[in-house]
């Protein structure tokens, strides 16, 4: 299904939060993210289900002033 | 001076944007003795690491200095935008503290008081220790501090601009209204003259970022600041004298040679 990360449509084959990141290479790493603006735990990822079309954003550490 | 009950001895807090490289990043937060540091969140895409480049190097200055990290919501044009960003950014960095910022104007960055407001209520009730980001402005202030802010951020000048203090009347004024609770100028400071007049008129700190990460050479001007910032503390508390509009000869008079 179709998902829009970060602005940009992808492909995921999982309907779970947590393997569609994996998917799409986030492992390992430390980030944040929310579904349609609301924000997901990592701890709720696992269980966080995704439909077609939904918005996800992910966060990492960045410079800052 | 303590926020939030964390106590600290350096009085100069910096950021971690627009150095030159990562090591000069390393070496002039060193330099400048600064004990918290500033960071924020942005979007990364799977298998790039940027991110997670920049936290290791903040990582190991944590661990090595014993930095705290103070997390922005930058960017951010809404309250919601702000909350949403606050709460992912507790979860990534691990503190409660948040630097709020709702941006309400893009040509000055000033911020979008009302926002603010809104968003640090929501987010204290949340559990979170906010810093916001606002002008030198009294009721603002006073709302804040109504909210459960127990220290506020007053710009010197538009974030980035390197005025340094552009409306000193007004910074005295939120200085001598609210005497014990923790200001701290954030944003527009250029020189380390501004950070010593800043420390003068009574701030219990300031925030920098780009007058060090611009500079020709950031970590002699990281250490610069260090200096200025103690020098303007010690000047403050030392008392300094009341200007006047006539001249007073500082060598006595009497005893003077008279040769006519």
């Amino acid at each position: 299904m179709k998902v829009l990360v970060n602005g940009d449509w992808r492909d995921v084959s999982s309907d779970l939060l947590a393997t569609a990141l994996q998917e799409l290479g986030y492992r390992e790493s430390v980030f944040a993210t929310a579904v349609n603006g609301t924000v997901v735990p990592s701890s709720a990822r696992t269980e966080a289900t995704l439909r077609e079309g939904d918005r996800i954003e992910v966060l990492a550490p960045m410079q800052g002033g | 001076m303590s926020f939030y009950g964390v106590e600290l001895r350096s009085r100069l807090m910096l950021g971690t944007a627009r150095y030159p490289s990562p090591a000069i990043l390393a070496e002039s937060v060193k330099a400048s003795g600064a004990q918290v540091v500033t960071v924020s969140l942005r979007r990364e895409s799977g298998g790039e690491r940027a991110g997670q480049g920049f936290w290791s190097i903040v990582s190991e200055l944590v661990r090595d200095l014993g930095l705290r990290v103070l997390p922005n919501t930058a960017g951010c044009h809404s309250a919601k935008e702000a909350i949403t960003t606050a709460h992912m950014a507790r979860e990534v960095f691990g503190t409660r503290w948040i630097k709020l910022e709702v941006i309400g104007e893009d040509d000055t960055l000033q911020p979008d008081v009302f926002g603010l407001i809104e968003a640090a209520r929501v987010l204290i009730a949340d559990g979170f220790e906010v810093f916001p980001y606002t002008t030198e402005d009294l009721v603002v202030a006073g709302k804040l501090l109504d909210a459960g802010c127990q220290v506020l951020m007053p710009w010197g000048s538009p974030i980035g601009s390197g005025r340094g203090l552009n409306n000193v009347f007004g910074l005295k004024a939120l200085r001598a209204h609210f005497p014990h609770v923790p200001l701290v100028i954030d944003a527009g400071i250029g020189v380390p003259s501004h950070a010593a007049q800043a420390m003068e008129l009574g701030f219990d700190a300031v925030l920098i970022n780009t007058s060090v990460a611009l500079a020709r050479d950031p970590v002699r001007m990281a250490t610069a600041f260090g200096k200025a910032v103690q020098a303007g503390y010690d000047g403050c508390l030392a008392g300094p004298m009341e200007p006047r509009d006539m001249a007073a000869p500082s060598t006595p008079i009497f005893g003077k040679a008279v040769f006519e």
